[in-house]
């Protein structure tokens, strides 16, 4: 009888559930909100109610951060967050808000913002502006927007360093994201700078999209999924040409290789394995004795990592804290890995505030207690979350790599 | 005889099945004075142990149009007078390229010709109403079938017949019949917790005992010629359909996929088997093995879907009088009045039929008794709806919109309808889980334990789910004991009682154990014998033997 069922689990995989119970033990939203039925509820509990009948969706679920906590607690593997997603995505009455789709269109928004940086940088941060959003539509008024650059990070490339990446005998390509792009493309700048340093060139994606994470997370999956289809386009053509692509945003990496097939339906198979954090893919050079990194003597730092939910979830932590050991001058500091309560999206609604900060404080306190001289974090929403609430600056690791070498002295190591 | 209750009813009711319920009811509500006596819980028998199908009929189209036109008049009965127990799912008849669409068309003629609407589907239409429909189907009917749920149908009549005032007695067995001469007056009955004996005295006896009757009757001095059949059915983790699937071809083994409150079902089978296996059946690995390749027929999904248990029940088939041979079986209602076929008056029994018939035979049973007790009043059972599913009642989902109901209400409310109102939550603890599978409050539990005859684990399981999702009481079993801890005040016997139940839900899940439910009861063992310390019941086997009916 075996024999007919070799395989006794559907598709959605909840029943694989032995109803353990460690995935709420990991939530971070169940500790902090009792009208959360954390994730073994919310997902396969809830899941077969919804199948025998969609009045049993539980707007509760909405409370969810899509932290992935509870995937990665789970012994059994069961996409307990995916389904939780996908009921969302599924069930929930209503669209989405003006305010949700203003948060989740980081492209849109991005472009009339960058182009009137000054002016909205400015605007964002005056208390009257902030009290109309907050009431208006519902953007809690203690939260800090990140600021918007001057000028694209497309624009600059294409400027200033395009032509000079074609001389390089190797190339990647980079997946730079929305905050790269509008809010902070000196991050982009540092990549460039770690890459050359290597020997390798960077060339962008044809007509990159925001990758989607937000819109997912405010249910606008018609907007996501074209989105999600012209960036495995690109994805594919750097591919075809030979280059890896990589990303500084554990969240965008995450969504591309994960989110597009479980909550999007697209089919990655044939690219994922070449969409990679940059950290993972230049500390596999120097581990295999490809590349050799040489350090500025006078670097000092303490620095303290954050591991973001989705790099817990890749499970690629190792290669970024591996990287930040490799630096002669730093004192590292492990932080215990606890969600920042930020979530993207989620911690800016007035609603959810209270929550974020509930959630990130441990976290908080564990950067406080640990005397850095800033954190270290492979994600942008994290930074905005811990620069907001503790006043330590938040830097990539790429960007820590590009301070600490030593340019010149690592150029001539890797000719 | 000392402690012989001396009130004197008018009617005995033997049995706690539906039949059992729906006549005790039926009594209560023409005003007879009447008690129903269950040797072990209700539903314990071939009532708990079915599909749950709310026949429309069309199986029996074909075969035996007598049965068709009971099943479809009475579907559309219980649609409204146990809306809380009835789902209105529609069921599908599929011809599969193995079939003879010939078949098809002379069912077709047959449902219409018993008064069950039967709509011809394209095959694609089919597909789009139930997607998880075997697709290579060449044929569609489409049938007004449903699911109803025999525990919830069963203690909602049991409730009936109480607010009609009569007494309820549970776990005692009848041990013999009082006579005066050849009329039966009484039955002797005995306590399965204390062995203790005493009387009750009626003027009619009715048994509704099930294929239990056939030894009821032997008690009283006469001779039913039942033979047990038992029909194996295996229960999956979830729903992978919303409407009942059936094959279109002669009623044959594993042709039945029915929805059921969060799980579904494949069945049935059909043995006959010794009267010795009736209080202990076994599915074997033959029937999981044939229910199992029969049933992906039905519905490919359920060859990747999780088989939570096995189980099965024993249909009372009933010879004819006139053929002692046994080889003429009949599958409709047999009311048998013992004063003209045997001589003996004052006893009745009512057996045969099926789930979805019970009010029906209860009709004819208790028709029979005003007759002999002299007494002209009409049913009413067919009018009055059952507690739970009063007219004036708002359903769940209309509710719902007047308040935000949490998922534990939602899924109360299903279980006991417009009752569901006296589940009583007086503090957040009240709100807790239980049974978190099945969504079963504190609450749910204390309101069972007050109003539904619970006495054990298991009797809590079949009033409200308790440990009937996919974990199998893993969670909730030893939450469950706490609170009839808490209730009836012995620590002994809750610990007793979580020991049987959880062997009751191994019982069930040994046959299909494999894959994840292996795993689950491997995660269920570390937590009750290595975490907990629960010990395996190291008694001698009859003390056994009594233990195990104390909890069934």
């Amino acid at each position: 009888m075996m024999n007919l069922q070799q395989q006794n689990i559907s598709d959605n995989n909840f029943e694989s559930c032995i109803k353990c119970t460690i995935c709420t033990v990991y939530c971070p939203v169940t500790a902090v909100n009792p009208d959360y039925p954390g994730p073994k509820q919310a997902g396969p509990d809830g899941e077969r109610y919804r199948l025998k009948k969609p009045f049993f969706y539980d707007e509760a679920l909405k409370y969810c951060l899509n932290c992935k906590r509870c995937e990665v607690a789970c012994p059994n593997n069961v996409k307990i967050g995916d389904i939780i997603q996908a009921a969302r995505i599924k069930y929930a009455k209503g669209k989405p808000s003006l305010r949700d789709t203003l948060l989740s269109n980081t492209d849109f928004m991005g472009q009339m913002a960058t182009s009137m940086s000054p002016i909205v940088n400015f605007s964002l941060g005056l208390k009257p502006v902030k009290l109309i959003m907050d009431k208006v539509l519902k953007i809690d008024d203690h939260r800090t927007f990140p600021k918007y650059a001057s000028q694209k990070f497309e624009t600059w490339y294409h400027k200033n360093a395009e032509k000079e990446q074609e001389a390089f005998p190797r190339h990647v390509s980079y997946f730079h994201g929305c905050y790269v792009n509008y809010n902070y493309p000196q991050l982009g700048k540092d990549l460039l700078k770690v890459m050359n340093a290597i020997g390798y060139g960077v060339r962008l994606l044809d007509k990159e999209k925001c990758c989607g994470v937000a819109k997912i997370a405010n249910r606008c999956i018609d907007e996501a999924t074209r989105d999600g289809e012209n960036n495995l386009r690109a994805i594919r053509e750097a591919v075809e040409r030979g280059d890896e692509v990589l990303s500084t945003s554990s969240t965008c990496c995450f969504t591309i290789r994960d989110e597009y097939p479980h909550l999007l339906h697209l089919d990655n198979a044939d690219v994922r394995d070449h969409m990679m954090l940059a950290t993972r893919f230049i500390y596999n050079l120097i581990d295999k004795g490809k590349v050799k990194l040489a350090f500025r003597k006078d670097y000092r730092k303490r620095i303290a990592y954050h591991v973001p939910c989705h790099m817990e979830k890749l499970g690629w932590t190792i290669y970024s804290t591996s990287l930040l050991r490799m630096i002669p001058g730093v004192e590292f500091i492990d932080l215990p890995s606890h969600c920042c309560g930020i979530a993207g999206t989620y911690g800016f609604k007035k609603e959810y505030y209270k929550y974020s900060q509930a959630i990130g404080e441990p976290l908080f306190e564990s950067i406080r207690a640990s005397g850095c001289d800033f954190v270290a974090c492979d994600c942008e929403t994290c930074k905005w979350q811990i620069e907001m609430s503790v006043d330590v600056p938040v830097l990539n690791p790429i960007s820590v790599l590009a301070e600490a070498i030593d340019f010149d002295a690592t150029r001539r190591l890797n000719v | 005889m000392e402690n012989a209750n001396h009130k004197e009813y008018d009617v005995i009711v033997i049995g706690g099945g539906a039949t059992g319920a729906g006549t005790a009811r039926d009594c209560a509500m023409r005003g007879l004075k009447t008690i129903l006596i269950e040797r072990l819980d209700f539903t314990a028998g071939a009532t708990g142990r079915n599909h749950g199908l709310l026949h429309s009929g069309a199986r029996y189209a074909h075969t035996d149009p007598e049965s068709a036109a009971e099943c479809i008049k009475e579907n559309m009965i219980l649609r409204r007078i146990a809306r809380h127990c009835v789902e209105e799912t529609g069921g599908l008849f599929i011809t599969l390229p193995e079939d003879s669409l010939d078949y098809q068309d002379a069912f077709v003629k047959d449902c219409l010709a018993s008064g069950i609407q039967a709509d011809v589907l394209d095959p694609k239409e089919a597909i789009q109403l139930e997607p998880a429909v075997n697709p290579d189907l060449i044929g569609a009917v489409k049938v007004p079938d449903g699911s109803i749920d025999p525990f919830r149908l069963t203690t909602a009549n049991v409730l009936s017949a109480r607010i009609n005032g009569a007494d309820i007695i549970t776990y005692h067995e009848i041990v013999g019949f009082e006579k005066d001469g050849n009329r039966i007056i009484g039955v002797r009955i005995r306590s399965i917790h204390t062995g203790e004996e005493s009387c009750i005295y009626g003027k009619v006896t009715i048994n509704a005992a099930g294929i239990w009757g056939h030894h009821v009757a032997e008690l009283a001095g006469v001779t039913v010629n039942m033979y047990p059949a038992k029909g194996a059915l295996l229960i999956f983790g979830h729903r992978v359909n919303n409407m009942v699937i059936n094959r279109c071809r002669k009623p044959a083994d594993a042709d039945i996929l029915v929805p059921g409150d969060t799980i579904c079902v494949v069945g049935t089978t059909s043995t006959r088997i010794p009267f010795s296996e009736i209080d202990n059946m076994k599915v074997t690995a033959d029937e999981v093995d044939l229910l199992l390749r029969e049933g992906i027929k039905l519905s490919p999904a359920l060859a990747y879907t999780r088989v939570l248990r096995a189980y099965a029940g024993v249909r009372p088939l009933v010879a004819a009088d006139n053929d002692p041979s046994g080889r003429s079986i009949s599958r409709g209602i047999v009311c048998l009045d013992h004063a003209k076929r045997d001589g003996i008056e004052g006893f009745i029994t009512i057996t045969g039929g099926k789930l979805i018939t019970y009010r029906m035979m209860a009709e004819e049973a208790t028709d029979l008794a005003c007759r002999k007790l002299g007494i002209d009043r009409p049913c009413t059972t067919a009018e009055v709806p059952l507690p739970g599913s009063e007219p004036d009642a708002d359903d769940e989902e209309r509710r719902a919109h007047i308040i935000e109901l949490s998922t534990e209400q939602k899924a109360a409310e299903g279980r006991h309808g417009s009752w569901s109102g006296k589940i009583e939550s007086k503090s957040d603890s009240d709100d807790a889980l239980v049974c978190e599978c099945e969504q079963v409050s504190v609450a749910e539990v204390n309101y069972a334990m007050d109003e539904l005859n619970v006495h054990n684990l298991v009797n809590l399981r079949r009033r409200t789910r308790l440990g009937m999702g996919t974990c199998q009481g893993e969670l909730c079993a030893c939450r469950g004991a706490g609170l009839l801890e808490r209730h009836d005040g012995c620590t002994q016997r809750s610990l007793d009682d979580l020991s049987y139940f959880m062997n009751e839900r191994w019982h069930g899940m040994y046959p299909v154990c494999w894959g994840e439910t292996l795993c689950e009861v491997q995660f269920t063992s570390w937590l009750y014998q290595g975490v907990m310390g629960l010990g395996s019941a190291d008694k001698d086997d009859s003390s056994l033997r009594t233990d195990h009916l104390n909890n069934l």
